[in-house]
């Protein structure tokens, strides 16, 4: 089908998107590279008054380090940051998962920001950002207010995001040495949505026991899930054998998978189980495998 | 009549000033408009990869544009690879290679094919069928298609 009509609007400066998100509000729908937008305006699912094309504000596309870690423009091309050299040094784990998303036609239009902001429980991303404690700036006409990730998702397809709100830039902070991250998902063709996505981050003290992990899932609940209590299991533990059962067995408790044609929710929370003790693993051997890690 | 917004397109290498209404996709200015019908539709959502064009030199699904998005953009179809009647040596490969049957993802396929080359001019066949995965294709079983982008890579020169 063809997208349903609607007034355009493509500003050249920040403060003449946020003015008009602040005439339009709910009537209005941002376009930053299009993959999740345009689909649902052609199968006339959003019937927006409004469409604010936000692809001529250079200033939202930066990428750029920002102390220890990232700082990152939420209209940066979703390969530009796979493709960063600055991310693979830094934040492995978010080229890792960037590079799930979809194929790279969708990547090359796709934004960081949008498919943040789209909020699709089984998108790669939001758990990625959850797993690194990010946090989103929103602007509005005169003001801006910065959340954690973890505030920002409140359902599949909802977000903290208010009427009038952008979502402008996010910052990831920078990992501490001997830190380790993976992101391994089970998707039914490569660049489909992920059916269950586990991220896992572990820090490695100088002895190999884990000082601390963080673990977040798509794909299982309606939102993206931080395990705490899964990475409760590993904290100054060895991360592996009983530890690293436990700490599967707490973030498959963690989900609340629904079943569709992808899997029922019972296959669903065994794949949070298997590819929560892979991704731990992963991270753990890439810890040690770090400069100026503890380990190999 | 609705209101219509001005997209200036260089479409291989020829510029159009057009009038376009905001919600006509890319795709379809492509084919309604301009008449490049090589360009094809299929499932309009992102998901087939039959309307991929290099867009600034990267491959996009033009159904997931709007054209009045891509005021200013430099576009290559497959109409832009052949020189008249002489085909592009992808084209040929796919031709000798038998990497077509009904021909309907051809035109996604060789941008694909096009845009992989241009970055890897020896691709493993693991690399080319990644950068194929992009696309549907329901008649060859892909095979065809991943002989006929290694027989281009070989016959320019880069056999692996």
């Amino acid at each position: 089908m063809k997208p349903p009509r609607f007034e355009y609007a493509a500003p050249r400066t920040l403060d003449q998107v946020l003015e008009l998100l602040a005439q339009h509000g709910e009537g209005a729908r941002v376009l930053a590279g299009g993959q999740s937008l345009i689909p649902l305006l052609n199968f006339r699912l959003a019937h927006p008054e409004l469409v604010i094309d936000i692809n001529r504000i250079a200033e939202l596309g930066y990428l750029r380090a920002d102390d220890g870690g990232l700082a990152i423009g939420a209209l940066a091309r979703q390969h530009a940051v796979e493709r960063s050299a600055e991310v693979r040094a830094r934040l492995p784990i978010l080229a890792e998962a960037v590079r799930l998303i979809g194929h790279a036609p969708i990547r090359h239009r796709g934004t960081i920001g949008g498919n943040i902001a789209h909020a699709d429980p089984a998108s790669e991303l939001p758990a990625v950002m959850l797993a690194l404690e990010a946090e989103l700036t929103l602007a509005r006409r005169g003001g801006r207010r910065t959340i954690p990730a973890e505030r920002f998702f409140t359902g599949p397809l909802a977000t903290a995001l208010a009427a009038g709100e952008l979502l402008t830039d996010i910052r990831v902070p920078g990992l501490p040495p001997r830190t380790g991250g993976a992101f391994v998902e089970m998707a039914r063709r490569a660049g489909d949505y992920a059916v269950v996505g586990v991220a896992a981050l572990v820090t490695l003290d100088e002895g190999g026991h884990c000082q601390r992990a963080r673990v977040a899932l798509c794909g299982v609940a309606p939102t993206p899930v931080r395990a705490l209590d899964a990475e409760g299991a590993l904290t100054g533990k060895m991360p592996v054998g009983a530890a690293l059962d436990e700490a599967a067995a707490r973030a498959a408790v963690a989900t609340q998978p629904a079943s569709d044609l992808h899997g029922s929710a019972e296959f669903r929370r065994k794949l949070a189980r298997h590819f929560t003790r892979l991704a731990i693993q992963t991270a753990t051997a890439r810890a040690g495998a770090r400069p100026g890690g503890g380990g190999s | 009549m609705p209101a219509t917004v001005s997209s200036h397109l260089r479409v291989n290498g020829v510029d159009h000033e057009l009038a376009v209404e905001p919600r006509w996709l890319l795709v379809d200015v492509l084919r309604d408009q301009l008449g490049l019908t090589g360009t094809h539709v299929g499932c309009e959502h992102g998901v087939c990869g039959t309307c991929t064009v290099l867009v600034d030199g990267e491959t996009a699904r033009s159904c997931l544009m709007l054209a009045a998005s891509a005021d200013g953009a430099e576009l290559l179809t497959v109409e832009g690879l052949s020189q008249g009647e002489r085909l592009h040596p992808l084209q040929e490969a796919f031709r000798q290679a038998q990497g077509l049957q009904c021909g309907f993802c051809t035109p996604g396929m060789l941008m694909l094919a096009h845009e992989l080359l241009g970055q890897n001019s020896s691709p493993s066949e693991a690399e080319i069928r990644e950068a194929i995965s992009a696309n549907l294709c329901r008649c060859t079983g892909y095979q065809g298609i991943v002989e006929a982008v290694a027989l281009a890579a070989a016959q320019a020169g880069g056999a692996r």
